[in-house]
């Protein structure tokens, strides 16, 4: 090609992509009424909604303070075939610890571990650890099929369809598999583990807002990744509500990176006035609030989470806020759970934990509890009477 | 003049190859000894299994990363080109064995479509590799990431078996993996454009002085890397029963494809490489890998241990002497 | 006039297409958002962009030299970490861990650079092997997340500024640094240092024959790379505050903008000015984006167009032919070989064989 045409080709090339850069219009915002928006359209779920709306309010049954063996909903399952006597050894699949939520949830689960260990209902847990990888975590249980001498398999997956048939080659080995946190598209499991749901985070946080705001009031949605199942559900929830209500809502993808959160910000408050903030996840709620100090404007109405850096800012802050809660001391309830099989009691088929927010006549209360923990520590953790209480979780030693 | 009288007794440099491999036999017998302490047999079928497996995927995207850095290239779009195909595969086989053929022919399809505009951008636009399998490999996250919420379509059961069934230990994933190294070997050994591949990237200007067409071996090289890609997304796909726009990046195939490629004993600068030394450095990961996770190792010391070797490795091998040309009198070139 | 039309093909020549562009982000910015253009505004936009273009100047000396540095990101994110976990809330231990900071950025470049120059391992994987020991030794150290946001004063640095200036109200300590950097920047490549690391991009061999320590040339450059990204997490951490993503692919960032700024990958060429205004450009076009709505899963790919577009222009346009360099860019890690003998014709000479290259 010419040289000249080359050249004409890429700054006409250059131009056009500036073009359509000012053109096109932001299908994320929602001005009431969300018609075609393809978030909604896949991962809306209007049954789960109403289940998961219903369970928020529920009673949970179970031992007094003690959440984390709490059940909702339960429709019980026999275990009478698995009891047996002597310590067991479990297989532990995780998806990772590489995010501070995560690895809160396993230094509890390890002190879990330690506790059920002296009582002998655990000789050992061997864990394998997939850093974030579909792939990685199938070998990881196809290996403790064949190589891990397991007694019971405990997996949380890292993604819900990909791993389905890892968890039915478990199963299928007879043994009880214990599946928590994220789901998987089977039923083979002995128990599923999880609180209320994503559904149930996006309604709590988005009836908070819209309780708190007017209609017409604009949020600001700072989410972490496309994709991600848990993630999904809380904003197919929280943008319904808003729509619903008349609240302008515009969703960013933030990566979790403070530093894009702040601008982010920034640029909205450039913009126009922001009202309030929405989080999928708790990590970087500081840089976001700090990007109202920045510019000199009035705290938000946010919602963040039960991370510890959130829940300082708020108090120190004193802005209207809720802590939205999904509960990290499910990670101890798995070791619980294949304890009670083995015991051959009976456990729910899905075991639906608690999930209370923590709202401002909490706040001050969690602080306490939780002082001189790290910043990515989550105050729901639900360790307090575990034997490594308070150092194990302020050290934050990966174990 | 006498050449024998004169030449004076060298030792016989190794291959670089062969390096690789006594490395790799090294890495197992480590390997063994430490997963021994821990009560387990490094050789049972289980772990020669998870071994293996690791080596499928990763090796089907290194083999093709080899050509393209030997003609002095980069491929930075393979992440993301792995989850595309996953995804074409899942969606067009949605679950019938009726439309394995067709989901199979989808996915490579655009995966070579996608190798045609890296080879392009490149050898027309005269763009570096690194920015341009950067661009489109960003280009393509920004579709994946808009039009896929999360993971779709459907894998029928036929397709499965690929990825989760073996001739004993070994899974017939490697199996597809080897045959496409020794089909890849063949071509670079036995065809022209395959010498070609070298020549460019030995030497752009002498290879095009010599009266090659040096677009051509560079544009194979990356429509046949992105090809590659296309069968690892088809790969993890079968595994994972479904298609993910997320599967590729999870396992950081582009920088470690690009280390297996290096650690395998190729140059980074192109001209000089072989696909077995490729194999050999995918091999010494999966081991690693394997190794680690018997023993427990700290997930965030994995890292660690991976960088460490990967620099290590190649700095022994750089330590050795390469020649760059045959001498003018006497003594054999150096094998590659 | 004359003056006014060499300015003018400058401008849309590769060497000062990078200003061009980011001319065109900035006037479509204040298009869609009049606002911008207030001072205030416009230096907070600048302060913003202060962590990008220090580490561009710094991956400038690095890729101008012919190397790559993938470790940037990892370092900044260490550095992040090691800021937030030793100073804690306790503002005394500011300057000592300011130090120690500084030293960890010198030893990590030194590592880097001795390890590419005596060693001879290929920058690429050198950085590569640093990046992934160095984001998995902080992790662990730190069990993962960071204990917290460090003292307030210390957080000022990347915060704070001089207040009550007038005019623009407010002039960051972000944007002080970077001016700061810049000139020493422009200033090093101007010196022999500097012009001998264009040499060594260019040629090693000839630059070793001409006696330059090549070595320690090299070594330097990613000692200034190491230390750009250490001033950078110093400023991300009270900008952002501290977390394990702070940081992420910043090298990618940094080696975007460079090559923006119509820095060639394989050295010999380049203006560090050119590379900051690169970090701009980029950063503007993300304004741009979040001011037009676009969707955030679409930046990536208007990112990747962008860079394969300004790249594609400054390799083909007439001025880089009609010079005579070559255009060929040469792949990482290549150095061209004092052993390849007469065979090989000078690189220069571009003949002009039509469109096969």
């Amino acid at each position: 090609m010419r040289r000249k045409h080359m050249t004409a080709a890429l700054v006409g090339g250059a131009a056009v992509l500036i073009a359509l850069t000012g053109c096109t219009t932001d299908p994320s915002v929602t001005p009431g009424g969300g018609g075609e928006d393809p978030d909604a359209v896949e991962w809306f779920d209007q049954a789960l909604f109403d289940t998961q709306a219903a369970q928020l309010e529920a009673t949970p049954e179970g031992p007094d303070g003690q959440p984390w063996l709490q059940y909702i909903d339960a429709e019980m399952v026999d275990t009478s075939s698995y009891a047996s006597t002597g310590a067991k050894k479990v297989c532990f699949s995780n998806a990772s610890i590489g995010n501070p939520w995560r690895q809160t949830g396993w230094i509890t689960m390890n002190e879990q571990l330690k506790v059920l260990q002296e009582q002998g209902a655990i000789s050992e847990m061997e864990t394998r650890d997939a850093q974030d990888s579909d792939d990685t975590q199938i070998a990881d249980i196809d290996y403790f099929i064949s190589d891990g001498n397991c007694d019971a398999f405990i997996i949380s997956p890292n993604s819900t369809a990909a791993l389905t048939p890892a968890v039915e080659r478990a199963c299928e080995t007879g043994k009880p598999v214990v599946v928590f946190d994220r789901g998987v598209q089977t039923e083979c499991q002995t128990t599923f583990i999880h609180p209320v749901g994503g559904f149930g985070w996006g309604i709590e946080s988005a009836n908070f807002l819209v309780d708190n705001l007017e209609e017409g009031d604009k949020v600001v949605a700072l989410r972490i990744l496309p994709g991600v199942d848990v993630l999904e559900q809380r904003w197919a929830a929280a943008e319904k509500i808003f729509a619903d209500n008349g609240i302008e809502a515009v969703n960013y993808f933030t990566g979790a990176d403070p530093a894009e959160i702040k601008k982010i910000i920034s640029d909205e408050l450039a913009k126009g006035d922001v009202q309030g903030v929405w989080m999928d996840a708790g990590d970087g709620a500081v840089a976001a609030i700090e990007a109202f100090e920045d510019a000199g404007v009035d705290y938000p109405v946010m919602t963040g989470e039960d991370e510890l850096s959130f829940l300082r800012k708020w108090d120190e802050t004193g802005l209207t806020g809720l802590g939205t809660v999904y509960s990290n001391f499910q990670w101890r309830t798995p070791l619980l759970a294949v304890q009670k099989i083995f015991a051959g009691e009976e456990i729910p088929k899905e075991w639906v934990l608690p999930q209370k927010s923590i709202t401002k006549d909490e706040l001050a209360d969690a602080l306490e509890a939780n002082e001189g923990m790290p910043d990515g520590h989550y105050a729901r953790f639900g360790g307090e009477d575990l034997p490594g209480y308070p150092t194990v979780w302020q050290d934050r030693i990966i174990p | 003049m006498s050449t024998a009288a004169v030449r004076p007794r060298r030792r016989v440099p190794l291959d670089s190859t062969l390096i690789v491999y006594i490395a790799l036999i090294g890495v197992i017998a480590i390997g063994a000894i430490l997963v021994a302490s821990v009560g387990r047999n490094f050789f049972s079928e289980g772990n020669i299994r998870d071994i293996l497996t690791g080596m499928s995927v990763l090796g089907l995207v290194a083999v093709g990363q080899t050509l393209v850095i030997l003609t002095g290239s980069l491929d930075l779009s393979v992440p993301y080109v792995i989850s595309l195909s996953s995804l074409l595969a899942a969606e067009t086989m949605k679950g019938y064995s009726g439309n394995i053929i067709q989901g199979v022919l989808i996915a490579l399809g655009i995966a070579a479509v996608i190798g045609l505009a890296n080879g392009l951008i490149v050898t027309k636009l005269k763009v570096n590799g690194f920015i341009a399998t950067l661009g489109i490999g960003l280009i393509v996250k920004g579709y994946l990431d808009t039009f896929y919420k999360g993971s779709s379509g459907s894998v029928p059961a036929e397709f499965q078996y690929i990825g989760a069934t073996g001739i004993g230990p070994v899974p017939i994933s490697t199996i597809i993996m080897l045959a496409l190294a020794t089909l890849v070997f063949l071509f670079l050994r036995r065809t022209r454009t395959g010498h070609h591949i070298y020549a460019v990237g030995g030497s752009l200007d002498v290879a095009r002085l010599s009266g090659l067409r040096t677009a051509q071996p560079i544009i194979v090289a990356h429509v046949i890397c992105s090809v590659t890609a296309g069968m690892a997304g088809l790969l993890l796909a079968s595994r994972l029963g479904v298609g993910s726009p997320t599967v590729g990046s999870q396992g950081g195939y582009d920088l470690l494809s690009i280390a297996a490629v290096v650690l395998g004993g190729t140059l980074l600068a192109g001209g000089r490489g072989s696909i077995w030394g490729t194999i050999g450095g995918v091999a010494i990961f999966a081991v690693l890998n394997s190794v680690m996770s018997v023993m427990q190792v700290n997930p965030f010391l994995k890292d660690v241990v991976r960088g460490v070797v990967i620099v290590v490795a190649v700095a022994v091998y750089t330590g050795r002497v390469i020649e760059q040309r045959r001498a003018r009198y006497g003594t054999k070139e150096v094998a590659k | 006039m004359n003056r006014v039309r060499s300015a003018a093909i400058t401008l849309v020549s590769p060497r000062g297409a990078v200003f061009l562009l980011l001319a065109i982000m900035l006037v479509a910015i204040t298009v869609l958002n009049p606002n911008f253009a207030e001072p205030g505004q416009f230096i907070r936009f600048v302060q913003r962009v202060a962590p990008i273009a220090i580490v561009a100047i710094g991956q400038y000396f690095v890729i101008v030299s012919g190397e790559f540095d993938l470790s940037m990101g990892a370092l900044i994110t260490a550095q992040v970490v090691i800021a937030g976990n030793l100073i804690g809330q306790d503002e005394s231990k500011s300057v000592p861990v300011l130090l120690f900071m500084i030293a960890f950025g010198i030893v990590v470049g030194i590592v880097n650079g001795l390890v590419t120059t005596l060693l001879k391992v290929p920058s690429f994987i050198v950085t590569l092997g640093m990046m992934l020991a160095l984001s998995g030794g902080v992790l662990f150290w730190t069990g993962g997340a960071a204990t917290g946001n460090p003292a307030d004063g210390f957080r000022q640095i990347g915060r704070g500024g001089i207040r009550d200036v007038p005019i623009v109200d407010i002039i960051p300590f972000s944007v002080i640094i970077l001016v700061v950097l810049l000139a020493l920047a422009i200033w090093f490549s101007k010196r022999p240092f500097g012009r001998t690391l264009i040499a060594i991009g260019d040629s090693s061999t000839a630059a070793r024959f001409a006696g330059a320590r090549v070595w320690q040339v090299k070594t330097t450059a990613f000692v200034i790379s190491s230390l750009t990204a250490t001033v950078s997490g110093v400023l991300l951490v009270g900008y952002a505050g501290v977390h394990p993503s702070v940081g992420q692919g910043y090298e990618f960032i940094a080696i975007t903008a460079v090559v923006l700024g119509g820095v060639v990958l394989g050295g010999g060429r380049g203006w560090v000015v050119a590379a900051v205004a690169g970090a701009f450009a980029l950063e503007a076009l993300f304004t741009l984006l979040n001011f037009a709505g676009i969707p955030s899963t679409l930046r990536d790919a208007i990112q990747g167009g962008i860079i394969i577009l300004a790249v594609a222009y400054s390799a083909t346009t007439f001025r880089a032919r009609r010079k005579g360099h070559s255009t060929q860019t040469l792949p990482p890690g290549k150095e061209p070989d004092a052993n390849d003998g007469p065979a090989q014709p000078a690189p220069q000479m571009s003949p002009a064989t039509g469109s096969e290259h």
